[in-house]
Formats: C-alpha cells, sequence, structure tokens
C-alpha cells in the first residue's frame, strides 16, 4: 500500500465505540424487551461518530484539525464558514427528516424505509464524486493522481451506492403506487443485467489504468440504470425483502467509501449493515416461504407473486 | 492504517452483522429493517469530511449536500423506529391474551 496516514487513537477509540453501539442497536432490535434501548443505543452511536468526526475534520479557526487522520488540510486555507455551512446542512437534513418521520402514515412504513435508502445510496454516489473531485483533500492522491487502490475502492463505491440509489427509488414507487406492482419483464433482462454488470467490473478495472472522469461517471451512469433494470422485474409483493436488501447494499457501500478514506466509523458500521441486512432479507423470504434467490435474481417466480 | 488491518476489521464486523440478527421476531422485521436504515447514514462521516475538505469547492458542495440528505435519514430513521416500536408495545399484549 501506497499510503499510510497517522491515526489519532482517540479518534479510532471513538469510532470503535460508535460501532459497539450500533451492534447493541442491531441486537437490541431482535426483541421487544430490548428494543427501544437498542434504538437509543443506535442514536448515541450515531451522535458519537457525528461529533467525532466534526471535532477532528471541521478546520475551527487555529483548531484546524492538525491531527486529523488521512486529512492533509491545507494550512493556507481555513475556512471559518464551513463549520457554520456544516451545522445549517445537518439542521435543514433534521427538520425534514423529523417532519416526515412525525407525518407519515404507519400503513406507508416500507416504502417510507425505501424512499430514505435512496438518500443514503445518493449521499454515497456524492461523496465518492468528492472524492474523486477533490482526491488530495482525502489523502487518497500524490500530485493529482490517484492510488490504484483508492480507484478501485472509490469505483466499487460509486456503483453500489448508485444501485442502491435507483432501486431504491423503483422500490419506493412500487410500494407507494406511483408505479405498478406487476413485475416488468424485459425480453432477454438476464443477460442485459449481466451484460451491464460485466461492464461495470470492466469500467471499474479499466479506472485502475486510467483516471479518466469520463470513465468514472459512465461508471456511476450504468449503475443507476442496473439498480432501475435490477428492481423492475421483482413483483410488489417481494418489495419488503428487496428493500432489506437494498438496505444491505447501501450499507456495503458506506463500507466501500470507508475503505477509501481510510475510516473505521464507515467500514465497521457498513460492514455491519451490509451483512445485517442480507441475513434479514434472507429471514423475511424464509418467513414469506419465498425462495431467496428468485426473488433477488429477479422475476423467476414472478408467476406467482404478480396480482 | 495498512490495508490489511482495514481488512481485518471489515471481515469482523461483517461476521458480527451475520450472527446477531438471526434471532429477531418476525414482528420487529420492520422496525429492525428501519433502524438499520437509519445506521447505514453512517455515511454521513464521509460526507462531513467531503463537506470541510479544502480545495475543490464543487466537491464540498457535493458533500454538503450529502450531509443533508444523510442527516434527513439518521433524525428522520431513528424517529420512524421509535414511533414503531411505540406502537409495537401497545398492540403486544391483545395478541398476547388471544394466545
Amino acid at each position: 500500500m501506497e499510503h499510510t496516514a497517522p491515526v489519532n487513537p482517540w479518534v479510532a477509540l471513538a469510532y470503535l465505540i460508535a460501532g459497539i453501539c450500533f451492534i447493541l442497536a442491531l441486537r437490541g432490535l431482535s426483541s421487544p424487551e430490548s428494543s427501544r434501548r437498542g434504538n437509543r443505543f443506535g442514536m448515541i452511536g450515531m451522535g458519537i461518530a457525528i461529533i467525532t468526526t466534526l471535532v477532528t475534520h471541521v478546520p475551527l479557526g487555529g483548531l484546524s484539525g492538525a491531527h486529523g487522520p488521512a486529512i492533509a488540510l491545507h494550512g493556507d486555507f481555513v475556512d471559518l464558514v464551513t463549520a457554520g455551512e456544516i451545522l445549517v446542512a445537518i439542521a435543514i437534513g433534521a427538520t425534514i427528516g423529523l417532519t416526515i418521520a412525525r407525518r407519515i402514515q404507519m400503513t406507508a412504513m416500507p416504502q417510507l424505509v425505501a424512499a430514505f435508502h435512496s438518500l443514503v445510496g445518493l449521499a454515497a454516489v456524492l461523496v465518492a464524486g468528492a472524492a474523486f473531485l477533490n482526491p488530495g483533500a482525502f489523502g487518497i492522491a500524490e500530485a493529482g493522481v490517484i492510488f490504484v487502490q483508492s480507484r478501485i475502492e472509490m469505483g466499487l463505491g460509486v456503483a453500489i451506492g448508485a444501485i442502491t440509489f435507483s432501486g431504491s427509488i423503483i422500490a419506493f414507487a412500487k410500494l407507494n403506487g406511483n408505479m405498478s406492482g406487476k413485475p416488468i419483464l424485459l425480453p432477454g433482462r438476464h443477460i442485459l443485467n449481466l451484460g451491464v454488470l460485466a461492464a461495470i467490473l470492466a469500467l471499474v478495472a479499466y479506472f485502475t489504468q486510467d483516471q479518466a472522469p469520463w470513465i468514472f461517471w459512465t461508471i456511476t451512469v450504468l449503475a443507476f440504470a442496473i439498480g432501475f433494470l435490477l428492481i423492475i422485474p421483482i413483483g410488489g409483493a417481494d418489495m419488503p425483502v428487496v428493500v432489506s436488501m437494498l438496505n444491505s447494499y447501501s450499507g456495503w457501500a458506506a463500507a466501500a467509501m470507508g475503505f477509501t478514506l481510510h475510516n473505521t466509523a464507515m467500514i465497521i458500521t457498513g460492514a455491519l449493515v451490509g451483512s445485517s441486512g442480507a441475513i434479514l432479507s434472507y429471514i423475511m423470504c424464509r418467513a414469506m416461504n419465498r425462495s431467496f434467490i428468485s426473488v433477488i435474481a429477479g422475476g423467476f417466480g414472478a408467476e406467482d407473486a404478480g396480482g | 492504517m495498512d490495508f490489511i488491518a482495514i481488512l481485518s476489521i471489515f471481515v469482523l464486523a461483517c461476521f458480527v452483522g451475520y450472527y446477531v440478527v438471526w434471532s429477531v421476531t418476525p414482528a420487529l422485521h420492520t422496525p429492525l429493517m428501519a433502524v438499520t436504515n437509519a445506521i447505514s447514514s453512517v455515511i454521513i462521516v464521509g460526507a462531513l469530511i467531503a463537506a470541510a475538505a479544502a480545495g475543490e469547492a464543487v466537491s464540498k458542495w457535493l458533500g454538503l449536500l450529502a450531509v443533508v440528505l444523510a442527516s434527513v435519514n439518521i433524525f428522520g430513521g431513528f424517529a420512524v423506529t421509535a414511533r414503531m416500536l411505540a406502537m409495537y408495545k401497545k398492540k403486544e399484549r391483545p395478541v398476547a391474551a388471544k394466545k
């Protein structure tokens, strides 16, 4: 590996504690007695992760993150506005989120979760885009040349994020009735899907040789397309499983970006969400007596699911 | 941190995620999904780093937009989970009584 950044032990420790809180949150939600406590652990973990990142990365006047991990803040550029901007951004998001959470009908829960996933997917795409456009600030490039390893992580991260985004939009539209719940079966869809997936992987491989912007953005566009293609053949009845599966994807996207940014909070949490989301969708399939593979591959069992 | 150290953390966390949810009661599937969704907005950490990074203005704005999106998810996700759990508790008793 070409790049080793000094890691502030306190930051790593705080991220570890956040990770433990998230494990306790997932565990807590498994049984009714501990569920509320679990939710609270989740909030605490997220609070720790956010505050730690803000303290170490935001250039606050003289405290310009001298020991921020992996980030070489340019000494000649200390943006005092940044902290304010970030707090405003969080406040806007919080207001929107809390308003939606309060107003939403209980029956609309699955589509709400799907809509929320699309936000995570889009956020992952934006973060990957930011890292690609400004690699120097993330410590993943030397003289404008992005490290090969970071290119792979970035390419995979943006692809998974984009799949999560467009897939969740379709899942939302199907659950919310904006789109027919019936499976849409394109002719030759398996070959088409495999082709697009192969193209994405090939482009990620090519991206390691050439960091031209068109490769990065083509990966993004193709991934948006495959998210759409993967979800349209799945019937409305199977959508809850798909939502859980997309949840898992959003975790993998976060983990991939964690690898890119050398951030343990994102890696631990992304891996947790990714694997537990996959298991949860398997458990949900089993509870519904559906074959996991046929739901995920899309449309194999469409005849009995459509309606 | 070198790649193998990061990879070890990643793989072990995958195993924890794998084992931690197996015993979930069916009634809690949706709340668990909602809380997992809220937790996945840990992507905000990356968004904050991008928003705070100096240099390219475009990437900073992308970061700030990602902060907004992830915050919607964090606050909305945990709030909605709390609402669902509150409902679950009320409903639990009559179901148990019927049995």
